[in-house]
């Protein structure tokens, strides 16, 4: 990645490749679909992929201002591509606000590509440039591309008679036509694309199109510095099979409709509306699947509310939210752990405190998670560490919550939220059912009788004639549920919800190490930050430094045999976007040196940032 | 729904659960939860299929006293919660127990939400214009000037009147109800429980600790005829000891004005005639206020819409996808062996 060429020379055919492009522009100029094309060739193509949309909580800022910017980041390329790269190889901005807000993402030596046309007095206006920066030689050392993307398009469509505005959408595809290019990549595909999505017959297909073609023909013609060196998108081979791209939103939509499935239950989603969180709720709802309900309630309280009400029912009642969204529910979720009913919370974490930045990650309700709520209100607290990840993590909580009557709390964020990879489409009938059985039993009923093994108490679904019981969250007897003060039976109440909860630790899978299980230095992450650090191993790894790196996916109860992998190294060093609350839990398991790397930047880590805190510790060669 | 289908009738005391009752001696709330028993027994409830659902407070112990089953949830919530059961299992028969405090303070958002919605249930809120659990604070139904630990000079805000605020909300079925005539209570839950959809009921009752005989001005056995109208859909707004008095619509305030009915024979005909769709009326209703106007009890409005639960059995319906179906959506690639 620090390399300076564009795109890795052909004759790096043999070696591990990527390439990392970025697309910036209002939030009107379509960057997020046009990247999202760029991305399905790279995937056609069966390489490995991941992508960055990163967006502003402003809708619609006014037009040509820095704050109303959109960009969209993918990497593809061969070998390990878990992160979205720490640079951009080729940068699209399409106006000057948009080269503001993203050339500090540009490798030096990269590629910008510019809308020339949208360079004028009034643009840098806007933007807050006093020079244009393509003339005050302030980009030195990039190489730039700057056609007139505004005109051309105009040229190439004007024969639709579309109006000036229209005319203009239509130069994100412009543009894509002229990256498609230097990839070696045809129109077809997307033409297709373009079809289906307006209709053949359409004008705005015919516009599109035009402009996608016309993007092309102009890289093709002679007016390309030849210095550009285009690469073909070599066919790899990955795993047999159906494979889609998909985002942590969708991955957890489908997970938790899957676990639903697993259990044999109906699934009731209950939530209010808040950024990141809300496309879980518009996939479950647009999915229309049989036994699965959505209701948008009155505020975050009621939603939590609801699902609880849903579990009591008998079905498996999920809420999703963010930060804000969560300290509201808290109330309802320790007396879901007091009733010990099972219950599925989804946490698209985002910058805070308050209303912090809606749209960027962070992973600073750890601890929030793990011990925010009045009393001894334990719980299990699940990570997924990529977006397709969301999918497994999903319907394991429905299992959890499920199987030990526990509310399961899952920590995603923004990023992984909007983040996309390559997925190999699972065959939903080969996962292991997980089928829920209700009490039945009449005879000596005690509603509090437990699993000896899971100390999981009963699953009494209302509607069943004899069971008839009362619940509450009153401190119940132990055995009888009725309300009971007696100071004894509290303790060993708090104690069994505890015991519960630590139970479900023989129940997951052991965390897997990446690279070897001793040596000098581990990696130690949780959530979403994977890429970067699993690739931070990777390269270090293959440079000889003998290092591992482990990402939980359990927080609550930890993985049983993190205490015993963490022995074996050296040093342990903890990568977290929060001030070090990973560390603080973890801090009683470790005996060796500890570092922390913490970052609450709202951005997900950088790999060179990484290295170069490993540099600082002097755990590796400068 | 939750009628039970065993031929045996069920007594009032089989829907007695062997918890001892631990409200204060001489609280309203015993003469409710009788009534509630009375009223289950009366439908041939079926246990199984009963669920009582409350928040925090005194009234929402009531669930752990009924035989069906209770589920006493968090300070204000109770709706929400019934919410989820309903959406997830509609074969349920839902009844929430809330009081003021739960349902028009902590829990005002819910208790407007589940209104407008139509949820299929059973709403009875125990007014007792005060906080009794918490020992005695002035409550949002509580009358402007009153005295508590809280509101040592007097609270300075205006009560807020359940009726209307239901009837703001949407609801569907409003009603009014005392903890000293059950004869008249029992009745009114039976056509709650009938009615689809949200049905309120408001309950005045006594806190014998912390307000007591705050309803006296109307209760009273020597005041209940003069200064109470049991209203009935169709029949005219007739009330007074001797049944001599009427409500007419003043053309000129659009308010009530009570005539006498001794005075002329042909006042009986300008008498309003209860029409529980009429909304405007049922606002009239909830606004007498005595020693000037007798308090309106019985159901106040009541009006047919389509149920929340019923809209979810629909799409329910509806919805066939399977995931398998949904994973495979969009665009897709198949990497060959």
């Amino acid at each position: 990645m620090e390399s300076s060429t564009l795109i890795p020379s052909p004759q790096d055919d043999t070696k591990e490749w990527s390439t990392t492009v970025r697309f910036a522009g209002d939030s009107g100029d379509g960057m997020q679909l046009t990247g999202g094309r760029l991305t399905f060739e790279a995937a056609v193509a069966g390489l490995g992929l991941s992508t960055f949309p990163d967006y502003p909580a402003e809708i619609r800022a006014p037009a040509g201002t820095t704050f109303g910017i959109s960009s969209f980041q993918v990497r593809f390329g061969d070998g390990l591509i878990a992160s979205s790269g720490d640079y951009a190889n080729i940068l699209v901005a399409m106006n000057p606000a948009a080269l503001k807000e993203n050339i500090k993402e540009l490798i030096t030596g990269g590629l910008l590509i510019v809308d020339k046309g949208s360079f004028n007095q009034r643009g840098l206006t806007k933007a807050g440039y006093s020079q244009n920066p393509l003339e005050d030689n302030s980009l030195l050392g990039i190489q730039i591309l700057s056609p007139d993307i505004s005109n051309l398009t105009l040229e190439a469509i004007k024969h639709l008679d579309l109006g000036n505005k229209d005319s203009l959408r239509c130069r994100n595809m412009w543009t894509l036509g002229l990256i498609l290019w230097l990839f070696s990549r045809g129109t077809k595909k997307t033409s297709e694309w373009i079809n289906n999505k307006f209709g053949k017959d359409n004008i705005l297909s015919k516009a599109n199109i035009a402009a996608l073609k016309a993007g092309q023909a102009y890289a093709e013609s002679t007016e390309i510095s030849s210095d550009i060196i285009r690469r073909e998108i070599p066919l790899t081979k990955s795993t047999p099979g159906t494979w889609r791209a998909i985002t942590g939103g969708e991955a957890m939509a489908l997970g938790l409709a899957t676990g639903a499935k697993l259990a044999e239950l109906k699934m009731t989603l209950c939530s209010y509306p808040i950024t990141p969180a809300s496309p879980i709720m518009h996939y479950l709802a647009a999915y229309r699947l049989e036994n699965v309900s959505v209701f948008q309630a009155e505020d975050e309280i009621a939603a939590c509310c609801a699902a609880i009400g849903a579990s009591y029912a008998g079905g498996i009642g999920v809420t999703s939210s963010s930060g804000p969204g969560i300290s509201l529910k808290a109330e309802a979720m320790g007396f879901a752990v007091s009733i010990e009913m099972p219950l599925v919370i989804i946490n698209s974490q985002r910058a805070g405190p308050s209303t912090g930045m809606p749209t960027k990650a962070e992973q600073s309700d750890l601890l929030q998670a793990v011990y925010g709520r009045h009393g001894e209100a334990p719980l299990v607290v699940l990570a997924p560490k990529s977006p397709s990840d969301c999918f497994n993590i999903a319907h394991e909580a429905i299992r959890i919550a499920t199987k030990f009557m526990t509310p399961v709390m899952i920590l995603s964020d923004a990023y992984i939220a909007n983040a996309s990879e390559p997925w190999l489409i699972p065959d939903i009938n080969s996962i292991e059912k997980f089928p829920v059985k209700f009490e039945a039993e009449k005879k000596d009923f005690l509603p509090f009788s437990r699993n000896p093994n899971t100390l999981s108490k009963k699953w009494i679904k209302p509607g069943t004639p004899g069971l008839e019981y009362r619940i509450g969250g009153l401190e119940k007897n132990s055995i009888t549920g009725n309300i009971s003060y007696d100071s004894d039976n509290h303790s060993e109440m708090t104690e069994i919800r505890a015991e519960k909860v630590l139970r479900v630790a023989s129940d997951i899978e052991d965390l897997i190490i990446n690279g070897p299980d001793k040596g000098d230095i581990l990696l130690v992450g949780w959530g979403s930050t994977n890429g970067p650090i699993s690739e931070t191993q990777y390269k270090l790894f293959k440079e000889g430094v003998k290092i591992s790196h482990i990402q939980l996916r359990c927080l609550w109860p930890m993985h049983k045999n993190v205490k015993k992998i963490i022995s074996n190294f050296n040093n342990v060093v903890i990568i977290e976007m929060n001030d070090g609350q990973l560390y603080k839990l973890l801090r009683a398991e470790i005996k060796n040196k500890v570092y922390t790397i913490n970052q609450i930047s709202g951005k997900p880590f950088r790999i060179t940032k990484l290295i170069d805190e490993l540099k600082n510790f002097d755990l590796i060669g400068h | 729904m939750g009628i039970n289908e065993n031929p045996t009738k069920l007594k009032p005391s089989d829907f007695a659960s062997d918890q001892e009752v631990r409200w204060c001696p001489g609280c309203g709330d015993y003469a409710i939860l009788k009534a509630v028993q009375k009223c289950l027994a009366e439908l041939n409830a079926d246990k199984a299929k009963t669920v009582f659902v409350s928040g925090i407070g005194c009234a929402s112990r009531l669930p752990y006293y009924m035989s069906t089953y209770g589920f006493h949830t968090i300070h204000g919530r109770a709706p929400a919660f019934a919410t989820g059961i309903k959406i997830t299992n509609p074969e349920l028969d839902v009844w929430i127990i809330t009081g003021d405090g739960d349902a028009l303070s902590i829990g005002g958002n819910h208790l407007i939400h589940i209104l407008r919605r139509n949820l299929d249930c059973q709403i009875l809120l125990f007014n007792n214009e005060i906080y009794g659990l918490t020992k005695g604070q002035a409550s949002p139904s509580s009358r402007s000037g009153t005295v508590s630990p809280s509101t040592p000079d007097g609270s300075h805000e205006s009560p807020l009147s359940a009726c209307e605020l239901a009837l703001s909300s949407g609801a569907t079925f409003v009603a009014r109800g005392v903890d000293t005539s059950i004869k008249q209570l029992i009745p009114t839950m039976i056509t709650a429980k009938e009615h689809k959809g949200s049905s309120f009921i408001e309950i005045y009752q006594n806190c014998i600790v912390y307000n007591d005989g705050v309803f006296d001005s109307f209760t009273e056995r020597i005041n209940t005829a003069n200064q109470q109208i049991h209203v009935e859909n169709g029949k005219p707004l007739i009330f007074g000891e001797n049944r001599n008095k009427g409500l007419i619509i003043n053309d000129k305030h659009s308010a009530f004005e009570i005539i006498n009915l001794d005075k002329d024979k042909n006042n009986i005909n300008r008498v309003m005639v209860h029409d529980e769709t009429n909304k405007f009326l049922a606002y009239l209703l909830t606004q007498m206020k005595e020693p000037d106007f007798p308090v309106a009890i019985g159901v106040l409005h009541r009006v047919s819409k389509p149920t929340l639960d019923e809209h979810f059995t629909k799409t329910n319906n509806l919805n066939k996808n399977k995931i398998s179906q949904i994973i495979n959506k969009g665009q897709t690639w198949t990497i060959d062996e």
